[in-house]
């Protein structure tokens, strides 16, 4: 692929509607050649890589509800499509019931870039090495979009269809995520391994969540998703019952690791090895899971 | 392609300027402000090379529209100093040594002064993080940190 370091950006058209109706309607009647846009960090990587050519770009981040960013005991957390990286890392409520997402935000390139770059454009991408994917499907997210019949709701669990490919059609704009209340008592991490110890792409990530849960055999129930290392985040669902049905120790816990390894389908690229990859997810998943059980346990 | 008019202050100083809908803010303090201490380094949001605040946040400027920009505060590198007076961050990099073939700089300097201005006593740590999307391909990382170190102090 040619690398092109030209300042330029191929041309389009910018408009900035000013409603979420005004907004879906264009995105329908231009599909396939407009394209919703938020911080642009990933969409003008590709256009001047020649990989992505649309002919409008259409800012949505002042429609309404783009920049909300509350939380409700009840009801949970609300992010708005627009609210950018660094605003959820600062936010009291995301450190105090979420803080798992704020360090998968706090892993993402550099600050400067944070400040363009959204949670819910991470989704929209769909990269496999998205950053922010497993906390949002750990805290079991929903998109709130707006598409040409209006208003609806989008579980993360099935919203990934392969790199790039989501279940959004012609004139759905992602407006929020929204994450339920986390489960009580629950604890989680984020690991990622890149070429560098700050802001590259991951390698392999891995996202672990857990919490008590007196329905399940072993007493808790563990979330476990891994970036990088699939064509679609990676619920490692096999890792996830045996925890749930095994009581929780240092060998119960390798054992998982060693199930999600077994279970994940990483490719060979320019940054790791199918045989390194599932290496990395079988140690950083021990790590992951150690971790979290640790912080359980206190 | 469609052009915008739009108005924004740049270094406090009121601005009307005419782009088209691709030009980034880095191109239109560059070639339509003719504020060359923004440089291109990347065009992809990696070196930190362009960096300018916008309303008082750092952002990779060749990541963001000019259209985008309508109302906004922008300060590059030139608007670091005022009065004849050099910023503490522009000193103490001056007085480090901590320039090299100087083309990271400009992206450094405004890095470092967003950092001291939403923390004023950064830790080693901070001033890591802070700093991670301003590559020195010249490698002169240790001036460079020891610069914000002595500023803070100021």
């Amino acid at each position: 692929m040619a690398i092109n370091a030209h300042p330029t950006l191929p041309e389009f058209d910018y408009l900035r509607p000013e409603t979420l109706i005004e907004a879906s309607d264009f995105l329908v009647r231009h599909a396939p050649d407009a394209r919703p846009f938020l911080g642009g960090t990933d969409v003008f990587v590709r256009m001047r890589d020649g990989l992505l050519t649309p002919k409008f770009l259409v800012d949505v981040k002042r429609l309404p509800g783009m920049n909300d960013l509350h939380f409700d005991p009840l009801s949970g957390l609300i992010i708005g499509a627009a609210v950018n990286m660094n605003r959820v890392i600062a936010s009291q409520e995301v450190q105090e019931h979420y803080p798992m997402l704020a360090e998968a935000c706090r892993s993402v390139a550099s600050y400067p870039l944070r400040n363009r770059a959204t949670i819910v454009g991470n989704i929209c991408n769909a990269s496999p090495a998205g950053d922010t994917l497993g906390a949002s499907l750990a805290f079991e997210g929903v998109l709130h979009i707006h598409g040409s019949d209006g208003m609806r709701r989008e579980s993360l669990v099935n919203f990934f269809l392969g790199p790039g490919k989501t279940r959004l059609k012609a004139g759905d704009i992602a407006v929020a995520l929204h994450l339920p209340p986390p489960p009580a008592g629950s604890k989680g991490t984020y690991l990622k391994l890149g070429r560098n110890k700050l802001s590259d792409l991951s390698i392999v990530g891995v996202t672990a969540l857990a919490h008590p849960d007196s329905a399940a055999p072993s007493g808790y129930r563990f979330r476990l998703v891994l970036a990088s290392v699939a064509p679609v985040p990676f619920v490692a669902n096999e890792a996830e019952d045996y925890l749930a049905n095994t009581p929780i120790t240092s060998d119960s816990i390798r054992a998982a690791a060693r199930l999600a390894a077994e279970a994940c389908a990483p490719i060979d690229d320019v940054r790791g090895s199918v045989r390194y990859r599932k290496q990395m997810v079988k140690n950083l998943s021990t790590r992951a899971l150690s971790e979290v059980w640790e912080k359980l346990k206190k | 392609m469609a052009f915008h008019k739009i108005y924004l202050t740049v270094n406090g100083k009121d601005e009307q300027v005419v782009v088209p809908s691709n030009m980034t803010l880095m191109c239109m303090v560059r070639e339509s402000l003719a504020l060359t201490g923004t440089k291109n380094g990347c065009s992809a949001g990696e070196c930190g090379a362009c960096t300018v605040l916008i309303n008082g946040e750092p952002v990779n400027s060749c990541m963001v529209l000019a259209a985008e920009c309508d109302g906004a505060e922008i300060v590059t590198v030139e608007g670091l100093a005022s009065d004849q007076q050099l910023d503490p961050i522009q000193e103490a990099m001056i007085e480090a040594g901590a320039v090299q073939c100087g083309f990271c700089t400009p992206g450094v300097l405004i890095s470092s002064r967003a950092l001291l201005d939403r923390n004023p006593n950064p830790s080693e740590d901070e001033i890591r993080e802070a700093l991670v999307g301003n590559l020195c391909r010249c490698t002169g990382y240790v001036r460079i940190m020891d610069s914000v170190k002595a500023a803070a102090r100021r």
